[in-house]
């Protein structure tokens, strides 16, 4: 990873349209959020409400799963269960298979981006066909989102005009948005007519009600759960509230933190297929709650915060390092601070580890976070599990960061400042010989002059101005 | 320490004060970085405010030592220390309510509040409460005021690239306001974005607020 | 496929957990008069485009054929077996625009539905003051489809039915009780930001949104 990852940044950097675009994508975002929240007070009491609605599901999880599973097989909703992104895929195929499903058209999902779900389908022949618009562009690009909410985020209308001119020569060429979105619409309505299964993601499970809740603005995700003759939802199993009632406020946090919307355009709330005497809707809905990693996360108290969030993005939004680097670099499906701390824990420490050393722990994530989650404080939980050697804890990949060498070093470090006297000698050596120090220290003087050290400790100079030491 | 002084308070520099233990506990070695910090913690045996005049150190000792030393024969000192820490522009405003008068020339200065004095200490407008009071002190500000400039410790040295993109906007910014000072609470910040002036070459001076502070109301 | 369900459950029960103590669960509400509920909802409908349009029981059937007339709409698609749908039989006077009944499951007139049909018009279950929002119960006479597919979707809204917020509509209708196989918010026309941050609106749903409001 560590490689991968440095060669993501340097990449990333250099790009100098990529680095205006996202800066100006991110301001306005801070603004559009900041501008929906304008009562400090309200917000944070609503962030109070949401942290301990996420938190409630959380400590009684496997029984609502339970519940949730017993209340969607009662609507008539099949509900299925898989431990890896691998069985999920499985289990997915094999129901598509089950019905004969040529063209598959889909709804945003993070988690079918986790199951890799485009590559398992196509590979055994069937098509899988991104509808949001975001997705819609890369996938035609060929690549993934750059972000959670808005995937194309990374693209500028001009390259969206050059890339839909490529791959549809019939159609002139424009740059205009309005135009580009109609020939999306053309594009698309036609495929959601002829597709035999819908899939999508899942924003929030009531497990009072049976019900799978989808947030959107477009519409496509009201057309691949309702047009096909078959509706697939894959979601974590971390998604679950408990009482209906507990939807509204999170709607609420989770659009004015994601966009800065007091409302998406569309609130879609399933509760089982068509019924009887009903003209349209699926004829079969299936749910597959899937695992990966996350049962791993719920099983350490502090970590555990982790599967409280509800995909907003305000902590991508919010950051300055992904502002410098926008989704890609990271090399995960999950970028930005949120990225950071589930990536390395689902994946393992030992590949993702460097994730939760990249950032400066500035706290812009956590002050914005919908559901309190702290994020700096789990970057510097899992930079310890990273290094610890003690065996103990859950996390996937513990102590493979260790380097001996840093080790030592931390160890030396803390034998001079655990020891007055010794770092007192070591300071006053600092500074007598300060001229004989290097003027170059690595990467820091690549766009830093070193620092200057005092003739005179801070110590000394207090105790000759005569203040108290004792 | 003199402004302090020159308020009427008797202050105190523990001479065996070294390390909070921050750079260690951010580096993901808590052992190394307890064994630092409880040797911070016998010295502050009174129960004295302890004012630390960076904003990181503050938060390290305010808000992480409870969790550092949670389960440890250290936990009830380390608590009541944490209890006791201030920033130091916090007390100044908090708890001094200073007043001050501005003998200095005119100049233009920008106000970097650094990430632990405006998110972990609560005390984003103190330092520029206190600044306002200076008559002569022209008080710029900066675009993505609230923005990190990149420093993060080990932050700096482990994705150096990225720390250097963060530290040329944010020096970019300061440069557009035309400030001829730029001040922090935080001398980490201020050695991250005072270095990167340095090099460069032409730029604001940089220097930390309790200096700023001194300096301009100190009778000659 | 059952292991794996046993797996993840023995995993997640093996983590003792205190129980969290009870929620307070406010109902979030706002102190609005019918009017101010009303002034509300029209002011954030307008901000996404949205057209609303006060009428009554008497006119409402010849304010919409003006509206539709002005959009270029042909045809209109709707549920006939609705109150409103009766009126709509009778009461549309002009011929210029096609009356189409959704009478038959999706799959026998797909291609028409989404090819040939320009209007539909539903009625909704109430309104949202604080976010501008349609509560919609989509059901066995009112299809799913009817207010996704035409591109513009016209909503009949009783002006007393509109609640200030989402949470108390929840609480007074009972919908954890009694909640229906699809339930929407509907809060404006199809929208997207996907393309630069660029506001496009009909993406995929309706291309206009029109609330005519019966008082």
């Amino acid at each position: 990873m560590s490689g991968e990852f440095h060669d993501g940044v340097v990449k990333a950097l250099s790009n100098e349209a990529l680095r205006g675009h996202l800066r100006r994508a991110m301001d306005s975002l801070i603004e559009k959020r900041l501008a929906v929240f304008p009562d400090s007070d309200e917000l944070e009491s609503l962030r109070h409400r949401c942290m301990g609605i996420r938190a409630n599901a959380l400590s009684k999880l496997p029984d609502l799963l339970v519940h949730l599973e017993a209340r969607c097989e009662e609507q008539g909703i099949r509900v299925h269960w898989a431990e890896t992104t691998a069985e999920a895929n499985s289990i997915v195929l094999e129901i598509l298979r089950s019905h004969r499903v040529e063209r598959l058209v889909k709804g945003k999902s993070m988690v079918s981006e986790e199951m890799g779900l485009n590559h398992a389908l196509e590979a055994e022949g069937i098509e899988c066909l991104e509808s949001d618009l975001g997705e819609f562009i890369i996938q035609l690009a060929g690549e993934t989102p750059s972000h959670i909410v808005m995937p194309a985020l990374h693209k500028s209308k001009q390259e969206i005009a050059e890339l839909f001119h490529e791959k549809f020569p019939d159609i002139p060429y424009s740059d205009d948005v309005d135009e580009l979105t109609a020939v999306a619409r053309g594009i698309l309505r036609e495929k959601f007519m002829q597709a035999d299964a819908g899939l999508s993601g899942v924003n929030f499970l009531v497990a009072e009600t049976g019900t799978l809740c989808l947030v959107e603005n477009e519409g496509n995700g009201r057309m691949s759960t309702t047009v096909p003759p078959l509706h697939i939802a894959v979601t974590g199993i971390e998604k679950v509230v408990e009482r209906l009632t507990d939807v509204p406020p999170l709607l609420s946090l989770l659009t004015r933190s994601a966009t800065g919307q007091p409302i998406t355009t569309y609130f879609n709330m399933i509760n089982g297929p068509r019924q009887p005497g009903e003209k349209d809707g699926p004829q079969e809905v299936h749910l597959v709650l899937l695992d990966n990693g996350r049962s791993r996360i719920f099983a350490d108290e502090e970590l555990q915060a982790t599967l409280r969030c509800i995909r907003c993005g305000a902590c991508i939004n919010h950051c300055p390092v992904y502002t410098r680097l926008g989704g890609h670099a990271y090399g995960t499906v999950y970028p930005g601070p949120i990225g950071s701390i589930l990536e390395p824990q689902k994946e393992g420490l030992e590949r993702l580890g460097e994730l939760a050393e990249a950032s400066t722990l500035c706290g812009a994530c956590g002050e914005v976070c919908p559901v309190r989650i702290p994020i700096p404080k789990l970057l510097n939980r899992l930079r310890w599990e990273g290094v610890r050697h003690d065996g103990s804890g859950e996390t996937a990949g513990q102590g493979k960061r260790r380097k001996q060498s840093q080790a030592l070093a931390w160890k030396g470090w803390s034998t001079l400042a655990s020891h007055p006297a010794l770092y007192r000698t070591a300071v006053k050596s600092a500074s007598r010989f300060r001229r004989l120090l290097p003027q170059q220290l690595g990467p820091w003087t690549h766009v830093r002059k070193a620092p200057e050290i005092a003739e005179k400790p801070l110590r000394e100079l207090a105790e000759e101005e005569g203040f108290s030491h004792e | 320490m003199r402004l302090l002084q020159r308020e009427g308070l008797r202050v105190i520099f523990p001479r065996n004060q070294t390390c909070c233990g921050q750079p260690a506990y951010n580096g993901g070695y808590r052992d190394e970085a307890r064994r630092v910090a409880a040797a911070q913690l016998d010295l502050f045996p009174q129960s004295y405010p302890i004012v630390v005049p960076s904003g990181s150190c503050a938060g390290m000792m305010k808000h992480h030592y409870p969790d550092l030393f949670a389960g440890t024969p250290w936990q009830v000192q380390a608590n009541d220390v944490a209890d006791r820490v201030w920033e130091l522009t916090g007390f100044l405003t908090e708890v001094l309510d200073l007043q001050l008068k501005d003998l200095g020339e005119p100049v233009r200065v920008a106000m970097h509040t650094s990430c632990s004095a405006r998110r972990e200490m609560g005390v984003a407008n103190a330092a520029e409460a206190l600044l306002g009071q200076l008559q002569g002190v022209e008080l710029v500000e900066q675009d993505h005021k609230s923005e990190c400039c990149g420093f993060g410790g080990t932050f700096a040295v482990k994705q150096p690239e990225i720390s250097a993109a963060m530290v040329g906007d944010k020096t970019e910014s300061l440069r557009r306001t035309g400030a001829e000072l730029v001040t922090s609470q935080d001398c980490g910040c201020l050695m991250n974005i005072g270095g990167a002036f340095e090099k460069q070459g032409d730029g604001p001076k940089t220097c930390h607020i309790a200096e700023l502070l001194w300096e301009r109301t100190r009778e000659r | 496929m059952s292991d794996a369900r046993s797996h993840i459950l023995q995993r997640l029960r093996a983590v003792g957990r205190a129980e969290e103590s009870e929620l307070a669960r406010p109902v979030a509400s706002h102190p609005w008069s019918r009017e101010e509920k009303l002034q509300r909802f029209t002011e954030c409908m307008s901000a996404v485009r949205a057209d609303v349009h006060l009428t009554n029981e008497r006119e409402w059937c010849n304010d919409l054929q003006q509206i539709l007339m002005t959009k270029g709409a042909r045809n209109l698609v709707y549920a006939p077996a609705t109150p409103h749908g009766q009126i709509l039989q009778s009461g549309l006077s002009s011929g210029d625009i096609e009356l189409i009944p959704y009478d038959q499951e999706i799959e026998q007139w797909k291609s028409r539905l989404f090819d040939e049909t320009d209007a539909s018009i539903t009625s909704c279950h109430g309104a949202i003051a604080e976010t501008g929002s349609l509560i919609l119960w989509p059901d066995e006479t009112e299809p799913r489809l009817l207010s996704l597919v035409p591109p513009v979707h016209c909503v009949l809204l009783q002006a007393d039915q509109i609640y200030s917020t989402f949470a108390e509509a929840v609480e007074n209708q009972g919908w954890a009780e009694d909640i229906p196989t699809n339930a929407l918010l509907i809060s404006g026309p199809s929208k997207s930001a996907d393309i630069a941050q660029v506001l496009a609106y009909g993406v995929h749903g309706p291309k206009s949104l029109v609330v005519l409001v019966l008082r």
